[in-house]
């Protein structure tokens, strides 16, 4: 028993998280710059799910992995432009139109998959290539930390790589600018020439880029065949990891990591005696947890604290003096002691 | 002071027969003839819906013209869209300032036209264009500073700046002094004097007649989409301007009787609010508004005024700090409550909160009561009796609509007011909290909602009136209270001899009364400190 909980902290697990953060991160950077930009993507479920079987599919029949990661892309792209199209020039709601494009890709994948292999539940006839794993030179030579750097997947490497890219993008060029502006205040960049929709159509088809490199890695880098449904809600978990990170690539970094620990933790729980179906469910349970602690943190003082100011509180109440406690030691707490 | 410019004569911008009719019929503008001179100050003006913003929205490529030519430069034009304006030297300040809050103020102003340093935007650069275009005309702006963290006068420098690095020759200003202290609107006043100087012309939309007669070199007065004339503004004095404006004369002050002051209606203790992001919004504001008078606070917005009407009408809780109505102290206050024990409210911001847009007036009108009788009876509405009460509210402040049964939507921005301020004060209140109850609406709608406070006082109801219009403030209220940086920084019993450049001078914190003048008012005493801390 002991072995195995040495097991869940060991070298190895920090490896397991950074494997298993890439393609929230990737999707949470995809949310991040669609957020900005005011139109939110919350298509990134389908939209990874989509380049997910693409790119199997064109890899297991061209045997080609750069033509796999051209269609994967484009297919990713190809999902925003559909997104746009109906949000930002028919506009139609931009939740409605991702909604039914998450729709359209669980059901659409299967019935591609099924129509292609003849099988629905997975590609395991198609021979599939994956990406590789790099080895980073020197570094893998360095006792632990080499374990723990090296090795991993092609795709993971750029995705860390990305992080900085965004963080200089959206903060640095002209672009980045364009889309906080438009995201913040359309009628402002509109009256000085901005385009607000071929802002929004930009930061859609990066949203869709960098959603699609996440769906590549599942399909093609984690395992090196397609599943139905094998996004299992990634999607969506990095909307919630792109909310608790914030504005910035770094803090949206930070909140996929966590998730990614959620995520990994629940794999080595699995191990242990804990029922196959808690362990299943712990990344959400996670997310819920976290997201309500996180929208309660930032609640104005006063709402939570709702009748202090007729003076009769203060007393009693458990749980707001365990909130108090702990958000003192953690020196998180808002409001009048400032 | 008025002296004119050499080249008085040639015009930068004709616009000659202009009509815009919307597809519902609505006629914005009709034969409007406008010509605008080099070097001028030029004012249009007119009450609310006259067709003044529609015209410049034609004339900054927002909206189309029906029929009609326009001239910029001597040349017929088309001016398709805002950025066809901005090329061809059209600036335009609006209303509601089209800036980014989290950006600087070199990023707001250079946005879309960002100077490069090799992929990244160039910050040095851009901050060095900002600052000499503002040096240039006398507009220094701190341009490494957000937006968010600057005064309303600063943002509106920005907004002026924005359009002269983009070239603009004829800038146009929507009611520019509308947020504007007095001191600030010199300053504005000032920097306008120096662009016209500098070659610019400058188009002042405003219904203020005093700001016409100190800054404008002509105006052409509109009046129901027509145009009513044009005239040099030294010919003619504000009295013959507002019967160009109104049609008709507007009484301009307002008689009112010495105040008959009863018991204590509302008590506000040691206010204290303190925002979300840890500002201290309100910090210690006490008073009382007694029957039978109008109490007055002046402020530059957002000195704590919207937080503490909110708090007053139960819609937001004070971190510290009591409410007492009728001397009771309001342990559990919310809209309900608050109204229940007498108070009505008139909202700043009557689209969101005063009215629902997409209902009709019956419904706006009874939104309050609409649960009693007569309105319903065993929680089935009686809709004749509903509009029959509609029809003599419509009557009673004279709303301008056809049909009680009109989505308030189509009203115009002073009959919605009228719509608002009918059910509040039909509501039975002993005390009317009114934010800003004539803000941006005409003249005429504006002297009949004042006239309405007045009347309410002397039947022995408490008013609490904010607004950011200090003659209004000086013409109607009986006592007046300064809040500055959410404090009250001075208060006066008499409004009698007082005027708004002393207003104004504690309004943006150049004075201060002592704490002992400030007694009852502002309460920053030890203990309370102590209480933040805890």
């Amino acid at each position: 028993m002991s072995d195995t909980l040495l097991g869940i902290f060991s070298w190895d697990f920090i490896g397991s998280v950074i494997r298993v953060t890439t393609p929230i991160l990737l999707a949470a950077m995809g949310a991040l710059v669609a957020n900005l930009a005011g139109s939110p993507n919350i298509a990134l479920e389908g939209t990874m799910l989509m380049s997910a079987f693409i790119g199997v599919i064109v890899s297991g029949f061209t045997q080609n992995l750069w033509l796999a990661l051209f269609a994967g892309v484009l297919s990713g792209i190809t999902m925003s432009l559909v997104l746009a199209f109906f949000a930002l020039k028919m506009k139609t709601d931009i939740i409605l139109a991702a909604i039914a494009l998450n729709i359209f890709s669980t059901g659409g994948t299967i019935f591609f998959l099924s129509t292609l292999t003849g099988d629905k539940g997975s590609s395991a006839s198609v021979n599939s290539l994956v990406f590789p794993n790099i080895d980073l030179p020197l570094i893998k030579d360095i006792p632990v930390l080499g374990e723990i750097l090296s090795g991993h997947h092609i795709i993971t490497y750029v995705a860390i790589v990305l992080i900085f890219v965004m963080q200089y993008v959206l903060y640095h060029t002209p672009l980045g600018l364009r889309i906080r502006a438009v995201g913040e205040n359309p009628d402002a960049a509109e009256s000085v020439g901005i385009s607000v929709n071929k802002t929004r159509l930009i930061a859609l088809i990066i949203s869709g880029t960098l959603t699609s490199l996440g769906g590549l890695f599942l399909s093609m880098g984690y395992v090196s065949w397609f599943a139905r449904d094998m996004t299992a809600g990634r999607g969506f978990i990095a909307l919630a990891a792109q909310a608790l990170g914030g504005v910035s690539a770094f803090g949206v970094a930070l909140g996929a990591l966590l998730f990614g620990f959620a995520e990994a933790l629940s794999y080595s729980l699995q191990f242990l005696k804990v029922p196959y179906e808690f362990t299943q469910s712990l990344p959400f349970i996670i997310t819920i947890a976290v997201l309500a602690f996180y929208a309660y943190i930032r609640l104005p003082q006063n709402v939570k604290r709702r009748g202090a100011q007729s003076g009769e509180t203060r007393n009693g109440r458990l749980f707001q003096r365990v909130w108090e406690y702990f958000s003192r030691r953690a020196g998180i707490r808002k409001g009048v002691d400032s | 002071m008025k002296e004119m410019h050499s080249d008085t004569g040639v015009s930068i911008l004709e616009m000659r027969d202009i009509w815009k009719v919307y597809p519902n019929g609505v006629i914005a503008n009709a034969n409007v003839d406008i010509q605008v001179r080099k070097g001028e100050i030029h004012a249009l003006l007119g009450e609310n819906g006259a067709g003044k913003t529609t015209l410049m929205k034609i004339l900054f490529g927002f909206e189309h013209p029906s029929s009609g030519k326009i001239l910029y430069d001597g040349k017929e034009v088309a001016i398709a869209s805002p950025h066809k304006a901005i090329a061809m030297g059209i600036g335009m300040v609006h209303q509601h300032f089209m800036l980014v809050p989290s950006l600087t103020v070199a990023e707001n102003v250079l946005l879309g036209m960002e100077p490069k340093k090799g992929l990244s935007v160039g910050m040095a650069k851009a901050f060095e264009i900002v600052r000499q275009a503002g040096n240039q005309y006398g507009l220094s702006v701190p341009v490494e500073k957000k937006i968010e963290d600057i005064s309303v006068g600063m943002r509106q420098r920005v907004e002026i700046i924005k359009t002269l690095v983009r070239g603009a020759n004829l800038i146009i200003l929507d009611e520019p002094t509308a947020v504007l202290t007095p001191q600030e609107t010199v300053e504005l006043f000032k920097a306008l004097r120096i662009l016209v100087d500098r070659g610019k012309t400058v188009i002042f939309i405003t219904h203020k007649l005093n700001e016409v007669k100190q800054i404008a070199d002509r105006i052409t007065v509109l009046r129901k989409g027509h145009v009513v004339g044009t005239a040099e503004v030294k010919d003619m004095t504000q009295v013959e301007m507002s019967r160009m404006m109104v049609g008709r004369d507007v009484e301009m002050v307002i008689e009112k009787k010495p105040a008959v002051v009863g018991p204590e209606l509302l008590c506000v203790k040691k206010l204290h609010y303190v925002r979300e992001d840890k500002v201290a919004v309100l910090n210690g504001v006490s008073f009382s508004v007694r029957a039978g008078e109008i109490l007055g606070i002046a402020g530059v917005e957002g000195n704590g005024q919207t937080e503490l009407v909110q708090i007053i009408t139960g819609l937001l809780s004070p971190s510290k700090g009591d409410i007492a109505v009728n001397e009771k102290v309001m342990r559990r206050l919310n809209p309900k409550t608050a109204r229940k024990s007498g108070m009505s409210h008139i909202p700043s911001d009557r689209m969101v909160r005063g009215v629902a847009l997409e209902s009709t007036v019956e419904e706006n009108v009874i939104s309050d009561r609409y649960f009693k009788k007569p309105f319903s009876a065993y929680g089935i509405q009686s809709p004749r009796k509903i509009t029959r009460f509609t029809k003599g509210l419509i009557d009673q402040f004279d709303i301008r609509v056809d049909s009680s049964k009109r989505s308030v939507k189509m009203l115009s921005g002073g009959n919605i007011q009228k719509v608002v301020v009918a059910r509040e004060f039909t509501a039975g209140a002993k005390i009317i909290i009114a934010d800003q109850p004539t803000r941006g609406i005409d003249v005429g709608a504006s002297d009949f909602i004042r006239r309405q406070l007045v009347e309410e006082r002397d039947q022995g109801v408490g008013v609490l009136l904010i607004s950011a219009d200090l003659t209004e403030l000086l013409e109607v209220s009986d006592r007046i209270l300064v809040l500055y940086r959410g404090e009250v920084v001075a208060h006066f019993d008499e409004v009698e001899g007082l005027t708004e450049e002393t207003l104004g001078e504690y309004m943006l914190g150049i004075k201060r009364m002592s704490e002992d003048d400030l007694k009852g008012y502002s309460q920053e005493t030890a203990t309370d400190k102590e209480g933040m801390e805890r």
